[in-house]
């Protein structure tokens, strides 16, 4: 078991009726603790570097048994995918860990998933893919499956990770959207960096999930064949059912975080979670870990009488564009990316500008930083948000590179 | 019949005929002679579409509407009690 | 038991996408017999996901759930394990897989699968070759056997699958043939029976894979009995069991037939013959299969 840290506070002094419990560990214990927490019946997961403490910590549970469910350990993430789908396609809940290469090995069970409309829950921890062996933070792992109809959160705390699994949980089983949903955040800089984060109690989670009702099930009782051939026609019905779906998740996820808040007092933010934008003339947008440090670059840049703020983008699929419309009203927008289309550019850069097209002619900046791992610090982001503002940047520019002439 | 579930995706229900009347595709038709049949099902098992049905005096009958002529019962009928004929042309 | 005693339900119903002579409907249509009601099953890439039929329509009675070619085995563990946690204990899961989804690109979800000890039957359905892609090789298409990706016949051997199996140290395998439907039902029942991991195999003569008449796909099962081109066995308890001929054939009881008199009937060796002889394949065809039963006695008599 991971060294653990447990304290109690008590926010309403003496005799306060609420006792809050907090914990002090890395992104992957609050995974795995909300994992735990949310019941599922079957994990089937496969072990890679840096998820493993995330699928060890759910073993550990078994052993303790504090949890009760069925971990199948798979000889491949293909097969704990396989097996998820097969577990949730009965009608119980499922979770799975992966990160990087595993995650591109589930790819083609990614889409399975989402076509047979299977909430499995996933959390990815966004790593490098390699060739050469690297194991430090990058979006291009999930940003590359974009396609496969999941809802793709995107986390920058250890407690939004507690608070997101358990959401997207609630979400994904949702009779309007039932969809998988993958949880991401960033290799080491959330997933072995000890935060603190609110746990709420088992009674609360019990309660605010309640019991998975499947929209369809393989049932003895009721022979159906699922997923046999299906002509163009009906086939095309499938797809739209899907994009009507992550349409009613983007209507369901503020809802969601609302109904959180209320709950629980934390709120993560809708599809987007905006940092001092009230008054902005420029907005930041990115992602995961470095949106978490941009909100320091936004205070000091505030400080030095900038007028910014920050959308941090926490849905990558459904896609909030309506939100990125109305923020891009009176603002410019600089977009930092730690994931790259080669060919292109970032693949936010890209959203974003599509959803502002023919509704706003606001300009956008795009930067390219930290892929492979490579750090971005606050000073990091300052600067590109100094460069985009002063600057007449129009190309997606590769942030640390300026010395290299193309 | 199996419940409906409410959700768009490719989930089917089971269905005699779900290729229609599979009896079309016959080129060569199974004739039984009743008198000759000893009784030892070898059709009925042997035969890929369930068309050939085992009846309750332990002789058989053949569903001409899905029988797809392949020939296998005449082929495994020890007895000649089943044999194929060319379907009239149509 | 004979075949008026094999049960009379039927959960293939009659009118699927199945070609006039297909081996897999009738491997099936005794598998069911033997499973019964309280089945899923689960299928991957293969013909059998054709001859289900066309949405929404279905010709199987049973639940059956679709998954990607490489992933029948761990599409099962997942389905055992979620029917399991609701207490569904009796439910028996099983895979029907092609040989292409089982000796080729599912071998690795198979093989953690087994290992695991996933309480389910896996069934092949063998062929030896990808057929519902239109007839390519696979690790079970014979020596001397022509394929669209073999055009001049097969210069290698097939895979001994069932020794693979084996060595995962299973409470249950067999290899079985659809010409033999009480040893097929029998060896069905008594994997049900069984807790743990069970493995079973079946020969499955396909007329347009092999290139033969479709009445003839009981008669060349029966051949490859016969000629030790197949084996009918059971592995048990670490214990392996040959059946019928098969066993008459281990023990050299019987002379097993020249396994040309399997393979002349099929339109897939038929460049061994025409228009000259291919008198060295041919020899090493024999060969292969002789060499096969010398190691099974050596082994198992």
């Amino acid at each position: 078991m991971r060294k653990r840290m447990q304290c109690k506070s008590n926010n309403h002094g003496k005799g306060g009726a609420t006792m809050k419990n907090i914990i002090i560990n890395t992104g992957n214990y609050s995974a795995a603790k909300a994992a735990v927490m949310a019941k599922p019946d079957v994990v089937a997961a496969y072990p890679i570097t840096p998820q493993t403490t995330l699928v060890e910590s759910i073993a550990n549970y078994i052993a303790s048994g504090e949890y009760k469910g069925e971990y199948i350990c798979v000889e491949s993430e293909h097969s704990a995918m396989s097996a998820c789908i097969g577990a949730s396609a009965t009608g119980v809940r499922t979770f799975t860990a992966t990160s990087s290469h595993g995650l591109l090995h589930m790819h083609e069970m990614l889409h399975w998933a989402a076509l047979a409309r299977l909430p499995v829950i996933m959390c990815n921890i966004n790593r490098v893919i390699g060739p050469g062996w690297n194991i430090w933070a990058d979006e291009n792992d999930s940003i590359s499956q974009r396609d496969t109809g999941w809802i793709q959160f995107y986390c920058s705390s250890n407690q939004e990770i507690f608070d997101t699994v358990i959401q997207a949980f609630k979400l994904g089983e949702h009779k309007d959207v039932a969809l998988p949903v993958m949880i991401n955040y960033n290799a080491f800089i959330l997933s072995h960096t000890s935060m603190p984060a609110e746990i709420p109690s088992q009674k609360e989670i019990d309660d605010y999930l309640g019991k998975y009702q499947p929209l369809w099930r393989i049932d003895p009782e009721n022979p159906v064949t699922f997923g046999n051939i299906i002509m163009p026609a009906d086939y095309e019905k499938v797809r739209r059912a899907m994009q009507y779906a992550h349409e009613n998740a983007k209507r369901l996820i503020p809802e969601i975080a609302q109904d959180w808040k209320k709950k629980f007092g934390r709120f993560n933010g809708n599809l987007i979670e905006k940092y001092r934008c009230e008054d902005a003339e420029v907005i930041l947008l990115a992602m995961g870990a470095i949106a978490a440090e941009s909100k320091v670059s936004i205070d000091n840049l505030r400080k030095e009488g900038y007028k910014i703020g920050l959308a941090r983008v926490r849905t990558f699929r459904p896609f909030p564009a309506e939100e990125i419309v109305k923020l891009a009203k009176k603002t410019e927008l600089i977009v930092i990316d730690r994931n790259i289309s080669c060919g292109y550019e970032g693949a936010l850069f890209t959203e974003v500008k599509s959803a502002l097209y023919n509704k706003s002619d606001a300009k956008v900046s795009g930067f390219i930083a930290g892929l492979g791992g490579k750090d971005v610090t606050y000073n990091h982001i300052e600067d590109m948000c100094k460069k985009a503002i002063k600057g007449k940047l129009k190309e997606t520019v590769w942030y640390g590179f300026e010395e290299v002439k193309k | 019949m199996s419940k409906k579930y409410n959700v768009v995706t490719s989930i089917s229900y089971p269905k005699e005929g779900a290729m229609g009347k599979t009896g079309s595709w016959r080129v060569f038709k199974p004739i039984f002679s009743k008198d000759k049949c000893v009784k030892c099902l070898r059709c009925w098992i042997f035969c890929p579409e369930g068309a050939v049905k085992k009846n309750k005096d332990g002789s058989v009958s053949i569903d001409m509407d899905y029988c797809k002529g392949c020939g296998i019962c005449a082929n495994v009928c020890n007895v000649k009690a089943i044999i194929m004929e060319r379907e009239e042309q149509q | 038991m004979a075949i008026k005693d094999l049960p009379d339900t039927e959960y293939v119903l009659a009118g699927s996408a199945a070609c006039p002579g297909c081996p897999a409907t009738i491997g099936l249509r005794i598998v069911l017999k033997a499973l019964g009601k309280n089945t899923v099953m689960i299928v991957p890439a293969c013909c059998t996901a054709v001859i289900e039929s066309v949405y929404p329509n279905t010709s199987f009675d049973i639940p059956v759930m679709n998954i990607a070619f490489e992933a029948a085995a761990a599409g099962a563990s997942g389905v055992e394990a979620g029917l399991r946690m609701q207490g569904k204990k009796d439910t028996t899961v099983f895979a029907w897989a092609g040989d292409g989804g089982t000796y080729d690109i599912g071998i690795q979800a198979l093989s953690g699968a087994i290992e695991r000890q996933t309480n389910f039957i896996y069934i092949c359905y063998n062929n030896q070759i990808y057929s519902n892609t239109g007839i390519q090789r696979s690790g079970a298409t014979p020596l001397g056997a022509w394929t669209t990706t073999t055009v001049g016949g097969k210069t290698e051997v097939r895979k001994e699958m069932g020794d693979i199996i084996r060595a995962h140290h299973l409470p249950y395998a067999a290899q079985a043939c659809i010409s033999y439907p009480e040893d097929l039902y029998n060896k069905v029942k008594k994997a049900k029976s069984i807790k743990g991991p069970k493995y079973i195999e079946i020969l499955a003569p396909c007329p347009p894979g092999w290139h033969f008449p479709m009445e003839k796909t009981v008669d060349m099962g029966v051949l490859a009995i016969e000629t030790g081109a197949w084996a009918l066995y059971e592995f048990e308890n670490e214990k392996m069991i040959f059946n019928g001929k098969s066993k008459l054939l281990l023990e050299k009881k019987i002379e097993p037939k020249p396994v040309e008199e399997w393979i002349k009937y099929q339109g897939r060796f038929r460049h061994l013959f025409k228009p000259t002889r291919d008198e060295k394949t041919l020899k090493a065809i024999q060969d292969n299969t002789d060499i096969i039963w010398e190691r099974y006695r050596k082994c198992y008599l």
